[in-house]
């Protein structure tokens, strides 16, 4: 059994590995070439899928919709062509209604390069999102990738059904160079790769309940989790939301003055809040559910 | 609401007044608290709710908080019930502590409620006045059935200094764009040829909000809009060869 990592892998691995084997096909694949007319423009490099696989497969034998973006090209952020292909594809989810849509995010949020049609392309998706939730379609976000999931794709990977996270994950609206560029190196050091850590990564993500469900970041930790978050559909309601907008005023009432993750960690009755990046996932969740327990 | 919700109060911004008396000439409640705006107005003999945002205000998790709870209230007390987004944002809060306190969420919970209000009936309005930036107008007004704008408002991605350290196309470069490409230009007639804003409202505003309320459909649809008015030739295409392919 080999242990490949999600992390150092292609959007292509990705689906591969995941999905159950031979089952994916792909839809609007990089034969059909369809590149970015605004990279073109601007004379910069195109990729022929612009940077996100998606189609159709199977996960434990269910039938899922799967999208995938390439972190590797323009850093996943999404542009006209790859907002497009996602948003087909949540469209193809409220008409099939598969068991669920998975979606692979990778990706700093809007291409800058696109400007103007990358933010409606990431509008759309978030819209997208909630009108298949309306419909039923349970929608699980996975984050585990090099380009983490920023931006407006934090935005939509909080309107999804679940999140999955690894610890290498890292989740936020505003990515770290974002906020030092705004308020400078005092506010956020965007190098300081434990600072990041602790307010965006996986582990600290897991314990706010902003991840419902921490993994391994192997494939079979990705796989593993996202059938279980499959098994656990959210509907989007009024009284779902009221429930989560008491949740989140409750964790402003707990946290708004904390300064540091380790301050949230200590809060939360973690003994040592230094340990936590050592610590390994199982041990982590044991801990973490008898803290939530007490 | 407390003081924190004031940010940088700045002296250039429209005069939010102004704005909701020409849409509610038959009389609105609106009070603002910080930079946040609350009420009802009435137009063509219905009354809406409005929730809104004033003072290029940044939105940090305690605004952000407090529009999705009023929507939310709206929708269990008063179903059915228009709502009216008036917006004007810098974007949201860019500091640690927000992001600390995960921000995402409390901004996907404006987007989240308005798509609970939708589902249950409420046609929903979006109008930029002033400025509309990256996650404020996402989770907001781009969140609406009909987003309309005025004609001196701004939208765009995100300021230029930070767009350039993170594309690392130099300042200059993108100071340029912004003023020729349609693709780059935060003038609010792109973001109609591109379909994201329905119409620019001019004159009668009242009448403007009206032919809105008309026009609103549960559906997104920009992408087809953006294909009639030639902004954005792609996005309605391929969406529909992934989602009807066999």
């Amino acid at each position: 059994m080999r242990h490949r990592s999600f992390y150092e892998a292609t959007a292509r691995q990705r689906i591969v590995e995941i999905l159950d084997a031979h089952s994916f096909a792909e839809l609007v694949g990089p034969e059909q070439r369809t590149v970015s007319p605004h990279m073109q423009a601007l004379q910069l490099p195109v990729a022929f899928d612009d940077g996100v696989v998606v189609g159709r497969g199977t996960l434990h034998t269910k039938p899922v919709l799967i999208a995938a973006q390439e972190g590797g090209f323009v850093g996943g952020a999404v542009g006209e062509v790859h907002g497009a292909k996602i948003v087909g594809l949540l469209e193809r989810a409220r008409r099939e209604r598969p068991a669920a849509a998975l979606l692979l995010i990778d990706s700093g949020g809007v291409r800058l390069h696109e400007a103007n049609a990358g933010l409606i392309a990431v509008s759309e998706i978030i819209r997208a999102i909630l009108a298949a939730r309306s419909d039923g379609v349970t929608i699980i976000a996975a984050i585990g990738g090099a380009s983490g999931c920023f931006g407006g794709m934090g935005i939509a990977a909080a309107c999804c059904s679940a999140v999955v996270m690894s610890e290498e994950g890292r989740l936020a609206l505003s990515g770290p160079e974002v906020i030092e560029t705004a308020h400078g190196v005092e506010e956020f050091d965007s190098r300081d790769r434990a600072l990041v850590w602790r307010t965006m990564g996986g582990k600290y993500r897991y314990l706010l309940e902003d991840c419902d469900v921490l993994v391994d970041g192997d494939m079979e930790g990705f796989r593993a989790g996202i059938a279980a978050a499959m098994e656990a559909p959210q509907s989007l309601t009024l009284e779902a939301l009221e429930r989560e907008q008491a949740m989140l005023a409750r964790r402003l009432q707990i946290f708004g003055s904390s300064r540091d993750g380790r301050d949230v960690w200590r809060t939360l009755g973690w003994p040592n809040p230094e340990t936590v990046p050592l610590v390994p996932t199982d041990v982590f969740l044991a801990q973490a559910a008898a803290l939530r327990a007490a | 609401m407390t003081a924190s919700l004031v940010t940088s109060t700045q002296g250039d911004a429209v005069d939010w007044r102004s704005v909701v008396s020409r849409l509610f000439p038959e009389g609105h409640d609106i009070v603002q608290d910080g930079d946040l705006l609350t009420g009802s107005g009435r137009c063509g003999g219905e009354t809406l709710a409005v929730v809104g945002t004033i003072h290029h205000a940044a939105l940090g998790v305690e605004i952000s908080l407090a529009m999705a709870q009023y929507i939310l209230k709206i929708v269990r007390e008063y179903p059915g019930r228009p709502l009216l987004l008036l917006i004007d944002t810098q974007g949201q809060r860019l500091r640690q502590r927000d992001e600390l306190l995960g921000i995402h969420r409390y901004v996907a919970l404006i987007s989240k409620a308005i798509q609970v209000a939708r589902d249950r009936g409420h046609r929903v309005i979006g109008l930029v006045y002033d400025q509309g930036v990256s996650g404020g107008i996402l989770a907001s007004a781009f969140s609406a059935d009909v987003c309309g704008a005025l004609p001196g408002a701004e939208i765009r991605v995100m300021n230029l200094p930070a767009m350039a350290r993170i594309t690392r196309i130099p300042e200059e470069q993108l100071r340029e764009l912004s003023r020729k490409s349609p693709v780059f230009a935060p003038d609010p007639h792109n973001y109609v040829q591109m379909g994201a804003v329905d119409s620019i409202w001019e004159g009668d505003l009242a009448q403007c909000l009206q032919d809105a309320l008309n026009r609103a459909q549960a559906n997104d649809h920009r992408a087809r809009l953006a294909l009639e008015r030639g902004g954005r030739l792609l996005a309605g295409r391929i969406a529909r060869r992934v989602a009807d392919d066999a």
